[in-house]
């Protein structure tokens, strides 16, 4: 009995946990006016068609989407270049001024990010990359986060004899990098690579500073924006977030364990 | 650019909308931590309970609001909070009370905003919490079984203590996150922080006052009062927890 009614709290939680995508589906699903309804519909309707059909008519979707896809598949690249190159030296090879570095790197991570929101902008300002993927992307290139997470995983997974054998075969540092430890690191890149790819898909605070220009939207810039524009039309409203939502929710229930015991991980690490 | 020297932040100590967002960011944050961690808590006790089948299950979808985005969250969540026809106040009228204004009601705004926060971190930090639950030994609990410990002891006695460093650090996330509290209230109620401001967070004034007045030089020293409020909040978690232990 006891088992039952604990079990049954945690259910509670579930249902409490997915409840707003279960209603977000409800509304995407039915007419606007549905939304309004008193007492509220709690079904599934058949309107996600037209619904799906009056985004991309009412705002330029697609390109949201494709500006999305790119601005977080090349800053992932270059996050998972960056970290990985400097986390496996920081890691593993000695130079002068080692600790102060990687002090200093970590030390960054220290500052809220608002407290570069404004010189980083007037810095974009400056170079005229205002409404330009370059303002999205050039700031985010390198990741303290991703330096300190490699370089934790290589100096426990990439072993030194490893290395001085490769070095006896006549490997170079770069060589060492890309032949013997990123084969090594490859459960700690893709951890590191899907973290990255959802923070900078959901990134709402920058794009909205840097972007003016619709057409480079990124895709909750978009949101946003649709929500501005539609307080009526809220089916609309909530076509387009679950359009924005579904393929990270998706990528998530893919990679979920991993994702998880990673996450958990990092914050138990003393 | 003109140097102005310290006007800005005389111009900030005296700004009362800089207090009013300060307090509504405090008030935001107490709202959202307190039920968060218990509930957090609870969900991890449970989670960890032998018993549990499907803990996989569980953990993903209890997950899976913290990965979703804040833009969206915050749509959704305007819509069943929304002032007249949404689920919130159906349920408030069912009950026999008054349908709440959720976009102008002080206590409302800020209740609205702490339910997104509650919604999206609390199954993340029952999963950290989970994560320090299993790695408190076994043998520990049955020792202390053995030495006739109730179930109420072990959980103060030991799981508490061990599980310190961990409360700490979703503590000391928390505040942070906290105090950067600023998609939720800027699509609920708006950059002006709604009626009479009190949806208007630190973060939110700063935007406001930076990127749609373009005060650049005011906007900053409130992303350095910011700055100095968080690593006050740091410390004195830091040195609660120390001291408790």
């Amino acid at each position: 009995m006891k088992k039952f009614i604990l079990h049954m709290c945690l259910v509670l939680g579930v249902i409490i946990s997915i409840f707003p995508f279960y209603w977000l589906i409800v509304m995407a699903t039915n007419i606007s006016s549905a939304s309004f309804k008193f007492p509220p519909i709690w079904t599934f309707g058949d309107q996600l068609l037209i619904n799906i059909q009056k985004v991309f008519a009412e705002v330029d979707f697609l390109k949201a989407i494709t500006n999305t896809i790119f601005v977080s598949t090349i800053t992932t690249t270059f996050v998972l270049f960056f970290s990985t190159l400097a986390g496996f030296v920081f890691a593993k090879f000695e130079f002068p001024g080692k600790n102060k570095l990687f002090f200093f790197t970590l030390g960054t991570m220290m500052i809220p990010a608002q407290l570069s929101l404004i010189p980083n902008f007037i810095l974009m300002q400056e170079f005229g990359w205002i409404d330009s993927y370059k303002a999205l992307i050039i700031p985010g290139l390198a990741s303290a986060f991703g330096i300190f997470w490699i370089k934790q995983y290589a100096e426990g997974a990439i072993h030194d004899d490893l290395l001085n054998a490769a070095r006896i075969d006549g490997c170079g540092i770069f060589r060492m990098y890309w032949s013997v430890a990123l084969p090594v690191l490859r459960p700690a890149i893709a951890f590191l690579g899907i973290f990255t790819f959802m923070g900078v898909w959901n990134d709402y605070l920058w794009p909205l500073i840097v972007l003016n220009d619709p057409t480079k939207y990124t895709l909750m810039v978009a949101l946003a924006n649709l929500k501005g524009l539609h307080q009526t039309d809220m089916a609309v409203v909530m076509t387009g977030t679950l359009l924005g939502t579904v393929p990270l929710i998706v990528l998530f229930l893919i990679v979920s364990k991993q994702f998880i015991s990673n996450i958990a991980a990092g914050a138990i690490k003393d | 650019m003109e140097f102005v020297g310290f006007r800005n932040f005389e111009y900030l100590l005296k700004d009362p909308l800089f207090w009013k967002s300060i307090a509504n960011t405090l008030i935001i944050w107490i709202l959202s931590t307190i039920p968060m961690i218990i509930l957090a808590l609870v969900i991890a006790f449970l989670l960890n309970s032998a018993f549990v089948k499907f803990s996989g299950l569980y953990k993903t979808l209890y997950f899976l609001p913290n990965v979703t985005a804040i833009v969206s969250v915050a749509i959704v969540f305007g819509v069943i909070f929304a002032p007249n026809y949404g689920l919130i106040n159906y349920f408030v009228t069912l009950l026999g009370f008054d349908a709440i204004d959720w976009h102008n009601n002080s206590f409302g705004v800020k209740l609205a905003i702490s339910a997104m926060i509650i919604w999206r971190w609390t199954g993340y930090n029952a999963i950290i919490f989970l994560a320090g639950l299993q790695k408190i030994s076994g043998d520990i609990y049955e020792a202390a079984k053995i030495d006739g410990a109730s179930s109420f002891q072990i959980f103060t006695k030991i799981t508490i203590p061990l599980l310190k460093p961990v409360l700490l650090f979703v503590v000391i996330t928390s505040t942070i996150g906290g105090m950067q509290t600023f998609v939720e209230p800027q699509l609920l109620v708006g950059n002006s922080g709604g009626a009479g401001g009190e949806g208007l967070t630190i973060v939110l004034y700063l935007y406001q006052q930076a990127f749609v007045k373009n005060l650049y030089g005011y906007g900053s020293a409130i992303a350095i009062g910011l700055f100095f409020i968080i690593i006050l909040f740091s410390l004195i978690n830091w040195k609660f927890v120390q001291r408790k232990g």
